[in-house]
């Protein structure tokens, strides 16, 4: 079974990581990520229970953690661009270039 | 024959020990006058000529101390402090050379301060002027009192700034600034050969000090003290304009006439003269052949500069020409070793007298003439102004050797002397004096005989009382130093303790073979003179002349030859460098930088700014990194 | 075999509401079913020996973050939806392509790999028992770490309170300052009340004024906005016509 959590957590990241590329709601694109640190947990986990480990879980709860923390500053800074630039594209913050 | 004494140190504290003072006063005159600037214009020049003065005094008292000692006693070095620490001394060699210097440059030279309070009357730069003077009259006293090569290198490099300075004094002339940029350049020529010598000087013996050349020298191998001795020739012609490195004197007359007769005709480029007959006892010993070398340079400068003297109508011209061929005789005098030293320093001496006599009154003459140069714009000024005719006349009597004035006597001196040692040299020299009588004549017919050519507007008068006094002065030096200094020997046993003597002291003949010759060709160059010049209308427009007359015209094509031999090979050399500079090397370093700023323009618009291109590359570079880890490490 | 078919379900809800929420173009359908993923996952993980993850997973993730999702969409506007215009050239393409990529090179990864029977948990938890097992790695050989996430989390707390705190940068205005305000501005009286025709919502019906004039003041910006989308509007050309100028206003 091992593998087949594993191929399904790899299919989880590729969506997520593509969601990242091609969406540009800035809201959206965090989902994105969430989901690909969800695949990450799912790994962990499933790699937990094949090597009779438990620390794979401990790294899981500490992924959540941090994604936690992670989304709270995240969407903080969202709802501050949104509020000066009145929108939450991606693309509209593109000042910082060549 | 007798050799110099030894130099002893100075220890009794008379006015010998402090004769820095000479080389001080017109150094804190310069100082003040420069540092100050525009708050002395009033009172600057009473400044520079007390300076002037407060040196000859002190060259004065001097002399008068170095009277009182015993033959033995004469030469006195006066240390001062350590220059280089462990490598030279600063001090000065107080000597009846080094005196007898002191006293022309001063004496003249405060003379000329003088005579340059009227001169510059009219120019609104009088005190800058001074400051230049006196910062030349400094630098020419270290050159001449420093016990030392490399003070008087430092005196040699200060008299040659000082004459950049003056010489380009109008510098908003074009004319001007490049004749001083001329006489620096040419200049420079010389002071790298001088320079050249002091160093073989320095690995051969290691100091510069005369003290201890004199016990060094003589241990020298033959070809290394002829090497020194020719570097310091170099050095020496192109300080007093010998032959090859002359070109720039003529252009020099640019400069106010006070310069031309201090620096250009009296002292400075006389500062040849004085390197030889001070580098005689160690480097130009009698009959080597670098002393031969010294000898044909100033025949052949003799000649070439009467030559030129011939052709020119600029008044100032004419008679750098004929300085020119004066400072010939003297080197002439100083390459035939001890029994020429006397006649080369007296005929400086008394060169220094009627040439800045003649150069001050040709000043005099400018000056009523509105600073009209042309000689072809003078004629019959002789009563117009009867004390620049008369005391330029006692000058020109003086110069072609008139029986009984100063020029007679040492010309003479010397030109005998060269027909004992050198039967060639001699004559040549002997033909160059006919010459002089000639060109000298010529001068003095155009601008003060004959019909009056002048322009419209001038008004031609007197100078006043300031500057016709040094004329009189001077023109009493002119009649009367020659005889005393060369009749009884009285500057041959002067200078001996400092030069040495011959053993046999020589007697003067009144009506030797050379004398008479020399006698009877300036009295034939002069008829010649009255004939064209004289009796005969001059034209006011120069004349197409011989092939001979366009070659002293044209200095004797010396600007052509250095043009072509040097100037040109340099600037294609020049061009060469600058050729490969923009293409080769600039092409490679500006090639390289646009090539990386073309390729950091194109890179840089990877950055675009839109955080979603960003992820991609970093996915594309996960999965490549993946990839690879599949691939290599076999997961 | 339990596990077999929980997997298989799982794994295609999971994965067909991941596409669903990359794919939707409302905000607020994708969070509903990026929840939906995390359920599954909490499922698998309770089916992988996981029940406390499992339950963090619930409370943390599908509790809390993603009511915070769902707050800052309402709080940014919830009815705005993604443009389907790609701005990027070849930024669609590309992305399948390095996704799809890293997928195959995943799946052919662990296609590749031999695994061993699995170990299971029962040797790692021992006779503590599971929850006493992870505490104690937790608070002994992960004690350390434990503490730096707490000062991350209160670090990001203060993050966001930084973040979204706006400076106020003028006196708070006290009823006084209202009151003078409305009676220096251009209309001191309360605005008049909507229309009250029968026949029509009263709400989104503009009054007449006595002299017979539409009063446009009366309506509501966003409901006049609101009667133009859906169509709602009076029959009364005068009546339609001041909506209509209400809802442009608003628009503006």
């Amino acid at each position: 079974m091992t593998a087949h959590y594993l191929v399904l957590s790899g299919l989880l990241f590729a969506i997520g990581a593509m969601g990242v590329l091609i969406r540009r709601n800035a809201i959206v694109v965090f989902m994105c990520v969430e989901l690909m640190l969800n695949a990450c947990n799912l790994a962990f986990v499933t790699f937990a229970r094949q090597n009779g480990n438990l620390e794979g879980q401990i790294i899981a709860f500490f992924v959540m953690v941090v994604a936690a923390a992670e989304v709270v500053v995240g969407l903080a800074i969202i709802v501050t661009i949104f509020r000066t630039r009145r929108s939450a594209s991606v693309d509209d913050a593109n000042l910082l270039k060549y | 024959m007798e050799s110099p004494v030894e130099i002893v140190q100075h220890t009794a504290g008379g006015v010998i020990g402090v004769s820095w003072l000479m080389i001080a006063f017109p150094l804190l005159g310069a100082a003040i006058l420069l540092i100050l600037g525009r708050k002395t214009d009033r009172w600057g020049h009473l400044l520079g000529v007390a300076m002037s003065l407060a040196s000859f005094v002190v060259a004065v008292l001097a002399f008068f101390e170095l009277l009182g000692l015993s033959a033995e006693q004469r030469r006195q070095a006066v240390h001062l402090y350590e220059f280089i620490p462990g490598m030279a001394d600063m001090g000065l060699l107080i000597d009846p050379l080094s005196i007898s210097f002191a006293l022309l440059i001063t004496g003249v030279g405060s003379l000329i301060h003088i005579y340059s309070i009227g001169y510059m009357s009219h120019d609104p730069d009088r005190r800058r002027f001074f400051s230049y003077l006196n910062l030349f009259v400094a630098a020419m006293l270290l050159l001449v009192l420093a016990d030392n090569y490399l003070g008087l290198f430092i005196g040699w490099e200060g008299v040659g700034l000082a004459s950049y300075l003056l010489i380009g004094f109008w510098q908003f002339k074009p004319s001007a600034a490049v004749a001083a940029k001329k006489a620096f350049v040419v200049n420079r020529v010389g002071d790298f050969g001088l320079l050249v010598g002091m160093f073989i000087m320095w690995s051969a013996t290691g100091t510069f000090a005369f003290a201890e050349l004199s016990e060094k020298a003589g241990g020298l191998s033959q070809p290394m003290v002829t090497a020194i001795g020719l570097l310091l020739l170099l050095g020496a012609c192109g300080k007093s304009a010998q032959l090859p490195l002359q070109s720039w004197l003529l252009d020099a007359m640019e400069g106010p006439t006070p310069v031309s007769a201090l620096i250009h005709a009296a002292t400075m480029v006389t500062a040849g003269v004085y390197l030889v007959v001070r580098s005689g006892a160690f480097f130009f010993p009698e009959g080597s052949p670098q002393a031969l070398a010294v000898a044909i340079v100033g025949a052949a400068t003799l000649l070439a500069g009467a030559i030129i003297g011939c052709a020119k109508d600029d008044i100032k011209k004419g008679l750098a020409g004929s300085t020119m061929s004066q400072i010939g005789y003297m080197m002439l005098g100083a390459g035939l070793g001890p029994a020429g030293y006397a006649f080369a320093i007296g005929h400086l001496i008394t060169h220094g007298f009627f040439k800045a006599d003649m150069f001050l009154g040709a000043g005099s003459v400018m000056h009523g003439m509105n600073d009209e140069v042309d000689m072809r714009k003078y004629g019959a000024l002789r009563k117009y102004m009867p004390i620049t005719f008369v005391t330029f006349m006692v000058g020109y009597l003086a110069i072609i050797g008139f029986p009984l004035l100063s020029g007679y006597f040492t010309k003479d001196g010397i030109i005998e002397t060269a027909v004992e040692h050198n039967q060639v040299l001699g004559w040549l020299a002997v033909i160059g004096a006919g010459i002089t009588g000639f060109y000298m004549s010529r001068m003095i017919f155009m601008t003060f005989f004959g019909e009056k050519r002048w322009a419209e507007d001038a008004h031609p008068h007197e100078s006043p009382t300031v500057m016709t006094v040094p004329l009189i002065i001077l023109s009493i030096g002119s009649i009367f130093l020659g005889g005393y200094l060369i009749l009884s020997n009285r500057l041959m046993l002067w200078l001996a303790p400092a030069v040495g003597r011959p053993e046999e002291l020589p007697q003067f003949h009144f009506a030797s073979t050379p004398g008479l010759a020399t006698l009877a060709l300036v009295a034939v160059g002069a008829a010649y003179a009255w004939m064209k010049y004289g009796r005969a209308e001059v034209p006011a427009v120069q004349p197409r002349g011989s092939f001979l007359t366009t070659f002293a015209r044209r200095d004797l094509y010396g600007d052509a030859l250095n043009e072509s031999l040097f100037m040109r090979p340099g600037q294609w050399l020049t061009r060469i460098a600058v050729f490969f500079d923009n293409r080769g090397i600039d092409g490679v370093v500006n090639g390289l930088a646009a090539g990386i700023g073309g390729t950091s323009g194109r890179l840089r618009r990877i950055q675009t700014g839109f955080a979603r291109t960003y992820a991609l590359s970093i996915l594309i570079g996960a999965a490549l990194l993946t990839g690879a880890l599949l691939l290599v490490g076999n997961i | 075999m339990g596990e077999t078919i929980t997997f298989w379900v799982l794994a295609v809800v999971s994965a067909g509401a991941a596409l669903g929420m990359v794919f939707n173009r409302k905000a607020v359908y994708s969070a509903l079913m990026l929840g939906t993923v995390m359920l599954c996952l909490a499922v698998m993980y309770a089916v992988q020996d996981a029940p406390f993850l499992a339950a963090v997973q619930i409370i943390v993730y599908t509790g809390a973050v993603m009511m915070l999702f769902l707050f800052v969409l309402m709080l940014v506007g919830v009815d705005s939806s993604d443009s389907l215009v790609e701005t990027l050239k070849g930024q669609r393409f590309w992305a399948a392509i390095a996704a799809i990529g890293f997928a195959v090179l995943i799946i052919v990864a662990v296609g590749n790999a031999v695994f061993a029977p699995q170990a299971g948990l029962e040797a790692a938890v021992g006779p503590a028992g599971y929850i006493r097992s992870l505490a104690l790695l937790l608070f002994t050989k992960y004690v350390f770490a434990f503490e730096i996430t707490s000062a991350l989390l209160i670090t990001a707390a203060l993050g966001a309170m930084v973040l979204a705190h706006r400076e106020r940068l003028t006196e708070k205005a006290t009823q006084k300052d209202l009151s003078r305000a409305r009676f220096l501005g251009d209309r001191p009286s309360p605005l008049p009340g909507p229309g009250t025709y029968a026949r029509n919502n009263a709400i989104d019906m503009p009054a007449l004024l006595p002299d017979g004039s539409v009063a446009e003041d009366s309506v509501n910006r966003y409901i006049a906005r609101y009667d133009v989308e859906q169509g709602h509007l009076p029959e009364d050309p005068r009546l339609a016509e001041a909506i209509q100028h209400k809802a442009e206003e608003d628009s503006k």
